[in-house]
């Protein structure tokens, strides 16, 4: 165990982290993870070719009354999508990933018809239901069954038909005994519900979502997968847009990786979700093109594995496991080191941990531009249950500030466990309680 | 479902005026308006009757401001309830009109998340205030009643008036709604131009009346789109010796054909602009 240049842990607990160990190889491809199958040989039912999409904006430099005059008016254009061609099959998860201004929510909008393209051609079979915000078209003075019949209009049924399933969407939202009390005085939750429920209940050949899927409690949340889950089988196809990439790979038959409105990655979700990592490494500009070639490292690899070294895409409670990274230099890296830091749900730091790249008398290893290196972490998970973000930085030499790649997310995790737990990690005190004799 | 059954891909080219068809549009409206009336007046305590308080309070200070002010009631006749039927029948006009101004920017929420055909946007705030227009009437009708008017055959060409005055508004708020969201000013615009219009349309007096002190303004009123709806709603409903739109005493033909033209290239226009910023709109908010 090296110095930890983050600093000492967060928690003052033993360092979770048993044993860093790294290997140099001299440039193999990382073993390719293993697909999974491709299933589908079901027609299409959306067909998106070649669309691209620009915004025009408002240029503030002709500020002023005379620049706000229409024929004086400035506009940028601000290019959201370029040329972008895909497929999704009947029954396919499609996942669609991207950085914050990738385009993936413009996409999502074309799609749902809420933006035309500029060019291209998209193509939709069936009724097509968009989810693009939770609760759009809600309205707070009406109550849950006026709620549900507009709403389920818009999604694209006849009144008759939203109105005949009003029944089944509130038995979902578990809100039956609501069904006349005005949505203003509904909490958070049980909006969420319901706005879930009407999506679900509208049951359309097509459902676009963006970014609502981690809504509700965890019950509630396991509900709707179900149900999508079970729609999946009848047939019906959803595309989701999101950040969360352990939906994607849990969920996702295939994803797509956008990056500043192009097409990046079109494939199998765990390679776009290492490509949508990859492309955190480099970029600490989230606007610039190309970020990746910025950073002096690429990330090459990411992923987590069980005790027995197979790969796994999430850790059991109490189960200790590994976070392997293969990083590749692309400049002369004097004295390199790594440092990680593992986030929960809430963003909070829960531990961190490090090493650096040293021989057995405990003097830096340089690394030539074009070497390897993999990082191996034995991890005893005292993590509860949950969500968590591994955040990865690495420099160039033990100096701090000597930066060879920014502190990037790297790869998300779940640990799964059957109850929650308060708090952020489980510690297994030994604990005894005593009647006390007379006074102690 | 079969997995291997073939669909049919249909394009999609981005919402429209009218995306998803006629029978989804008018569907969307109807729930919209009707949902839109219902909040209006269900939480108040008087409901209704609010929406009848101010055409009544603006009607009591009329009479009395030109019945004993400028002398009018004693020579246009049935005075009070010409001029109630007129400010009802504008006052339409006004609500819809400047509550649709801002409707679609009003409804960004749906507009930038939602499949939605654009059109049930101004549709809706239209009908609302076309619901209104409604109730009203039948206590205009009371009053008519009351002041002596005899009912008459022509009183059935009431759906015409009504049919004309709705076109015209749809048009009017399709142009405002569409253009706002680029030209904010609009708004402002529009509600003073709208109060314009009122002193503009021959409803606090009949035409005929500016035509015996001075031919060129009443030639210019004449020209105005809504004129002649408001000659028409006179002469079908109150004062069957009213003469027609295009006679003389009204600022003859050429006035007439003038407004007749006018009112077709608003209502156009509305259609026109409308089709055009309807695939934008949603980029524009």
């Amino acid at each position: 165990m090296t110095e930890d240049p983050t600093g000492p842990p967060i928690l003052p607990v033993q360092h979770q982290l048993q044993k860093a160990a790294f290997e140099l190889d001299s440039g193999d491809a990382p073993a390719e993870p293993q697909r999974r199958p491709t299933l589908l040989d079901t027609p299409f039912v959306i067909d998106v070719s070649g669309v691209s999409k620009s915004f025009r904006i408002p240029d503030r430099r002709s500020a002023g009354a005379r620049g706000r005059l229409p024929w004086r008016r400035h506009f940028r254009e601000l290019r959201a999508l370029s040329d972008v061609s895909f497929a999704v099959h009947r029954g396919e998860f499609f996942g669609i990933v991207g950085r914050n201004g990738s385009g993936k929510s413009t996409l999502l909008k074309i799609l749902a018809s809420v933006y035309r393209a500029d060019a291209g051609r998209v193509a939709v079979a069936g009724r097509l239901a968009p989810f693009i915000e939770l609760g759009v078209g809600l309205n707070p003075e009406l109550t849950a069954r006026e709620n549900v019949v507009l709403n389920g209009v818009m999604m694209g049924l006849t009144r008759r038909e939203a109105a005949g399933r009003l029944d089944a969407v509130l038995e979902f939202a578990e809100l039956q005994e609501f069904v006349d009390l005005k949505l203003k005085n509904y909490s958070s939750g049980m909006l969420v519900r319901l706005a879930f429920a009407t999506m679900i209940q509208a049951d359309a050949d097509v459902m676009l979502v963006d970014e609502v899927l981690a809504v509700g409690d965890a019950s509630f949340a396991e509900k709707c997968l179900e149900v999508l889950r079970e729609r999946r089988r009848r047939g019906k196809t959803l595309v989701l847009v999101t950040h969360d990439m352990v939906t994607v790979q849990e969920f996702c038959d295939r994803a797509m990786l956008l990056h500043d409105g192009r097409q990046r990655f079109l494939g199998d979700p765990d390679q776009a979700v290492l490509r949508y990592y990859r492309l955190n490494f480099g970029g600490a500009d989230p606007g610039g093109a190309g970020g990746e070639q910025e950073s002096a490292v690429s990330l090459l690899d990411v992923w987590l594995e069980d005790a027995d070294g197979r790969r796994v895409e999430n850790a059991l409670h109490g189960q200790p496991f590994r976070l392997g990274v293969i990083v590749q230099a692309r400049e002369h890296l004097r004295a390199p080191a790594f440092a990680f830091q593992v986030l929960n749900v809430d963003d909070v730091p829960v531990f961190s941990f490090g090493t650096a790249l040293t021989d057995p008398d405990d003097e830096p290893i340089a690394l030539p531009p074009g070497r390897r290196v993999k990082v191996m972490a034995e991890i005893e998970n005292r993590l509860v249950p949950g969500r968590y973000a591994v955040l990865c930085s690495i420099s160039r030499s033990r100096a701090r500030g000597d930066d060879a790649m920014g502190e990037a997310r790297v790869t998300d995790f779940l640990v799964k466990g059957h109850e929650r737990l308060p708090g952020m990690i489980t510690v297994a005190p030994e604990v005894q309680a005593y009647v006390s004799q007379g006074s102690v | 479902m079969s997995t291997s059954e073939p669909v049919e891909l249909k394009e999609v080219r981005g919402p429209s005026i009218l995306s998803g068809g006629w029978r989804r549009t008018w569907e969307l409206c109807r729930l919209m308006s009707v949902t839109d009336f219902k909040r209006n007046y269900f939480g108040t305590v008087l409901g209704y009757l609010w929406s009848l308080a101010r055409p009544l309070l603006l009607f009591a200070v009329l009479v009395e401001v030109f019945t004993h002010v400028f002398r009018l009631g004693h020579t246009v006749p049935h005075y009070p309830v010409f001029l109630l039927l007129n400010i009802v029948l504008f006052g339409f006009f006004q609500e819809a009109t400047v509550t649709a101004v801002g409707s679609v920017v009003g409804s960004e929420g749906i507009v930038r998340k939602t499949q939605f055909p654009r059109l049930a946007i101004p549709l809706a705030v239209v009908l609302t205030a076309f619901y209104n227009l409604v109730l009203n009437l039948v206590v205009v009708f009371v009053f008519i009643l009351a002041f002596g008017v005899s009912p008459m055959w022509t009183w059935l060409l009431l759906g015409v008036l009504l049919a004309l005055l709705f076109v015209f508004t749809l048009g009017v708020s399709m142009f405002l709604s569409s253009l706002y969201p680029r030209f904010r000013d609009l708004a402002i615009l529009w509600g003073v131009f709208v109060t314009a219009l009122f002193y503009a349309t021959p409803l606090l007096y009949p035409i005929t009346r500016v035509g015996a002190t001075s031919h060129t303004l009443s030639k210019l009123i004449a020209l105005n789109p809504l004129a002649p709806v408001f000659e028409l709603a006179n002469k079908w409903i109150i004062n069957p010796r009213a003469p027609w739109p295009g006679s003389a005493a009204t600022g003859g033909p050429g006035a007439l054909v003038v407004s007749i033209v006018l009112f077709v290239v608003i209502c156009a226009l509305g259609v026109f602009v409308f089709r055009r910023e309807a695939p934008r709109i949603a980029e524009q908010l």
